[in-house]
C-alpha cells in the first residue's frame, strides 16, 4: 500500500470517526447518568436520517414555494442544510425523550437488565415501523450539496462534504463539552452521574437531567444520521444497527461515561478501520474493530481516558 | 416467605403430579397430531422452540446463574453448527483429490459428532474465557457481542477457506448423512385412519417429527443437568458470587474458576444446541447466527425469569414461538379454520409483517409490567440484589416481619 492510499484512507477515517464520535456521546451521556446501555440509540441514528431526508426532500421539491432560493444560490443550500439539520435534531430528541418517558423511566427501580430488555425492544419496534411505515428498501438521499475536492496534498483529497462532517462533529463536541463543564446544567447532570440519590437531595431535578440527557444524545445522533445519509447517498431502516454497535465500540474504547473519551474512542475507531479496511479486505475491517476492543478492554478495562474503577465493598 | 417453603415445594402435591403428567403426554402426542393433521409447520416451530429452550438454559447457566451478562451466545452456537455439518460432510468433500475413488464414503453422523460440537463449544468458551472474564458486567457483555460479531463475519468471509462463506454448507450436492434409525423410521412408521376427524388422520414418521424428539430428550437431559448445578457446590458458589464478588472471595471462592466454569458449559450447551440445529436445518449459513439472535436468547431469560427453568420454557414459547406461529397460521389458513374470520392475503402478509413490530413493543410493556420475568424462580425472589432499590425494599419487609414473627414465638402461620 501506497502512502497516498494510507493519506486517503486517514482521510476517511477521519470522517468516519467524526460520525461515530457524534453516536458516541449519545451512549456514553445514557450510560454516565444512568448506568444503562440504550440499545435503541442506534434507531436514533436511523430516525435523524429519515427525518433529514424527509424535510430536504420536502424543501427542495417542485411544490414548495421557496425551493428556488434553498437550491438557488450557496447561501440558500447553506440555510437548508441549518434547517434540515435542525428539524432532524430536534424530532430526534424529543422521540428520545419520549422513549425514555415510555420506556425507561417506569424501570428505574427494575433489575438491571430490564431496561435494557427493554431498550432491544424499543430498537426492534422502531426498525419494524421504519420498514413497514416507510420503505423496505433503499432510499437515495438527493446530492444537493456540492461535493468537490477542496484539499488536495501527497495525493490524497480532502471533499467538501468530508470537511462539512468533521468541523459539525468538532464544533458539536467542543459546545458539548463546554455545556457539560461550564454551565449550571452541565454540573448538575455531572453530579447526577456521579450520585443520584445525593444529586438528587441537593435539589437537582433528577428527572430533568436525565430527559436532557435523552434529548442531546438522540439529537447529536439523528445530527450523524444526516452526515450518513449524504455521505453514503442512501438511508435504510436497517442502516443504524452496524454504526451503533461500533459507536458503542469507541465510547466503552475511550472509558464510557467520559464524553472526551468518546470522542477520543470515535475518531480513533474511524482510523483504525479505514486503514483496516485498507491494509485487510473490507471485509475484515469490523472484526480489526473488535478485536482492538477486547484487547484495550483486557489491557486496560477503564478505556483510554477512563479512571481505574476500584470495586467498592 | 421463609425456608418451609422450598422444603415443601420438593414434595410435589398430587395436583401438581397430574398437570406434570399431563405436559409431558402433550409434549409426547402433539407433534404426532399434527403430523397426522397436516399441520407440518406446527411440528417444525415446536422444534426450533426446542432448540431454544435448550439455548436459554444454556445461556442461564452463565447470565442466570453467575450474573454474567453475555451477548455473543450465539457465536458457540455457530460453532457448534459448523463443526457439525464440517465433520457431516462426506469424505469425498475433504479427500477427493487424494481419493478419487471412493467419492461414496461418508461423513460423520450427528451421533458420533454431537461430543465434538460440544467441546469445540467449550473449549472456544475456555479461550474467550480466560483473558475476558475479569472484565465488569457492561464491559464482558460488550466483549462478548464483538466476539459474537467476530465468529459471524470469520464464517462470512470463509475462514480458513472452510466455511463457504455467505453461501453456507453443505455446498450443492452434498449432504450430511441421516442421524442412525431416522431412515427405517420414515421408511416403516406410516398410519392412517380415513375416518378420523374432518380431514381423516395421516401419520408419516417424518425428519421433523424425529428432531423433535431428539430435541425433546435434549431438553429433558439440559433440564435434568441445570437443576443438579443449580443445587450443586458450584451453584452455590455462582449464586453467591453473582451476589457479592468481594464477599464471596472472601469466604474461600475460587471466583475465575467459578466464572469460567459458568461460561465453558454455558458454551458447550451452545454448541449441543448449535449441531442439533444444523443437523435439524440440514444447512447452515452465516446468517444464521446474527447479532439479533443472540438479543433473542437473553431476552427470552429475561422475559422468562431468569435462573428460571419454566421460565425459559414459557419465554421461548412466547418469543420464537409467537411471531413464528402466527406467521404459519396465517400462511397455511389455519387461522382462518380456527377463529373462522376469512383472511384475506394482504391481511396474511400484514399479519407477518407487523409480528416483529407487535413483539418489540410487547417486550418494552413486559418489562414495565413485570420486571423479574413470567416464571421467576424462587431463590432469586427471595435473594437480596443490591443494585435495585425494589428489591432491598423487599428484602427489608421481609426481615421486619421476621422480627414481628420472632415476637409471637410458636405461632403457626
Amino acid at each position: 500500500m501506497t502512502a497516498d492510499v494510507i493519506i486517503q484512507q486517514l482521510v476517511n477515517g477521519v470522517t468516519l470517526g467524526g460520525m461515530y464520535a457524534l453516536i458516541a456521546l449519545g451512549y456514553t451521556l445514557v450510560y454516565g447518568i444512568l448506568l444503562m446501555i440504550n440499545f435503541a440509540h442506534s434507531e436514533m441514528f436511523m430516525g435523524g436520517a429519515y427525518v433529514g431526508l424527509g424535510m430536504l426532500l420536502l424543501l427542495t421539491s417542485k411544490s414548495f414555494p421557496a425551493h428556488a432560493f434553498f437550491t438557488g444560490s450557496a447561501f440558500g443550500i447553506l440555510v437548508l442544510y441549518v434547517i434540515v439539520f435542525a428539524v432532524a435534531a430536534i424530532a430526534i430528541g424529543i422521540l428520545g425523550m419520549v422513549i425514555e418517558r415510555v420506556a425507561y423511566r417506569p424501570l428505574r427501580h427494575a433489575p438491571r437488565l430490564a431496561p435494557l430488555i427493554s431498550a432491544i425492544g424499543v430498537s426492534i419496534f422502531l426498525q419494524n415501523a421504519a420498514l413497514l411505515w416507510i420503505d423496505s428498501k433503499a432510499i437515495p438521499f438527493p446530492r444537493v450539496f456540492p461535493v468537490t475536492p477542496l484539499v488536495t496534498f501527497a495525493g490524497a483529497s480532502v471533499n467538501s462534504l468530508q470537511i462539512l462532517i468533521v468541523a459539525t462533529s468538532l464544533i458539536l463536541l467542543f459546545v458539548l463539552d463546554t455545556f457539560i463543564s461550564r454551565t449550571r446544567v452541565g454540573k448538575a447532570m455531572r453530579a447526577t452521574s456521579q450520585d443520584r440519590e445525593a444529586a438528587g437531595l441537593m435539589g437537582i431535578d433528577i428527572n430533568y437531567v436525565i430527559s436532557l440527557a435523552f434529548f442531546i444524545g438522540p439529537a447529536l445522533g439523528a445530527v450523524a444520521g444526516v452526515f450518513h445519509g449524504m455521505y453514503y447517498g442512501a438511508v435504510v431502516f436497517s442502516m443504524g444497527f452496524i454504526p451503533g454497535i461500533k459507536s458503542f465500540t469507541a465510547a466503552v474504547l475511550g472509558g464510557i461515561g467520559n464524553l472526551r473519551g468518546a470522542m477520543l474512542g470515535g475518531f480513533l475507531l474511524g482510523i483504525v478501520e479505514s486503514l483496516a479496511a485498507g491494509f485487510l479486505s473490507t471485509g475484515y475491517k469490523d472484526v480489526v474493530a473488535f478485536i482492538i476492543l477486547i484487547l484495550v478492554l483486557i489491557f486496560r478495562p477503564g478505556g483510554l481516558l477512563g479512571e481505574s474503577v476500584v470495586e467498592k465493598v | 416467605m421463609d425456608i418451609r417453603t422450598s422444603v415443601d415445594a420438593a414434595k410435589m402435591s398430587p395436583l401438581k403430579l397430574a398437570i406434570y403428567a399431563g405436559l409431558c403426554l402433550l409434549v409426547f402426542i402433539a407433534p404426532i397430531w399434527f403430523q397426522g393433521f397436516g399441520q407440518l409447520f406446527l411440528v417444525r416451530i415446536l422444534a426450533i422452540v426446542g432448540i431454544y429452550v435448550m439455548l436459554a438454559l444454556g445461556l442461564n447457566i452463565v447470565v442466570g446463574y453467575a450474573g454474567l451478562l453475555d451477548l455473543g451466545y450465539i457465536a458457540f452456537y455457530a460453532i457448534g453448527a459448523y463443526t457439525g455439518i464440517l465433520g457431516g460432510l462426506p469424505l469425498s468433500h475433504w479427500l477427493a483429490a487424494t481419493f478419487p475413488q471412493y467419492p461414496w464414503l461418508p461423513g460423520m453422523s450427528y451421533f458420533i459428532m454431537i461430543p465434538f460440537a460440544a467441546l469445540a463449544g467449550a473449549i472456544t468458551g475456555i479461550t474467550l474465557g480466560t483473558p475476558v472474564l475479569r472484565l465488569r458486567g457492561d464491559y464482558l457483555a460488550i466483549v462478548t457481542l464483538g466476539f459474537g460479531e467476530i465468529v459471524r463475519i470469520a464464517l462470512n468471509n470463509n475462514i480458513f477457506g472452510i466455511t463457504n462463506g455467505a453461501a453456507g454448507l453443505p455446498k450443492a450436492g452434498e449432504s450430511v448423512p441421516k442421524p442412525f434409525p431416522l431412515e427405517w423410521l420414515q421408511n416403516h412408521l406410516y398410519f392412517s385412519w380415513p375416518n378420523f376427524g374432518s380431514t381423516g388422520f395421516n401419520f408419516t414418521f417424518t425428519a421433523n417429527v424425529y428432531w423433535y424428539y431428539i430435541i425433546v430428550l435434549l431438553c429433558v437431559f439440559t433440564i435434568f443437568v441445570v437443576r443438579r448445578l443449580d443445587d450443586s457446590r458450584l451453584g452455590r458458589s455462582w449464586t453467591a458470587m453473582r451476589e457479592d464478588e468481594v464477599a464471596a472471595a472472601s469466604m474461600g471462592i475460587n471466583i475465575t474458576g467459578a466464572k469460567l466454569y459458568a461460561f465453558s458449559l454455558g458454551a458447550l450447551w451452545g454448541g449441543m444446541a448449535g449441531i442439533t440445529f444444523a443437523n435439524f436445518q440440514g444447512f447452515v449459513s452465516p446468517e444464521s447466527f446474527t447479532f439479533m439472535e443472540s438479543v433473542f436468547v437473553v431476552s427470552i431469560i429475561v422475559l422468562g425469569g431468569m435462573g428460571s427453568v419454566p421460565g425459559a420454557i414459557v419465554g421461548a414459547l412466547v418469543i420464537q414461538g409467537v411471531p413464528e406461529l402466527i406467521r404459519g397460521m396465517a400462511s397455511s389458513g389455519l387461522l382462518q379454520t380456527l377463529t373462522g374470520i376469512q383472511v384475506s392475503a394482504e391481511a396474511q402478509s400484514a399479519i407477518s409483517n407487523y409480528r416483529y413490530l407487535v413483539f418489540g413493543a410487547l417486550m418494552v410493556i413486559m418489562m414495565a409490567w413485570k420486571p423479574q420475568g413470567i416464571l421467576p424462580s424462587k431463590r432469586r425472589a427471595r435473594e437480596l440484589a443490591p443494585e435495585s432499590e425494589a428489591a432491598l425494599d423487599e428484602s427489608n419487609q421481609t426481615l421486619y416481619d421476621a422480627q414481628h414473627d420472632t415476637a409471637h414465638p410458636g405461632e403457626d402461620r
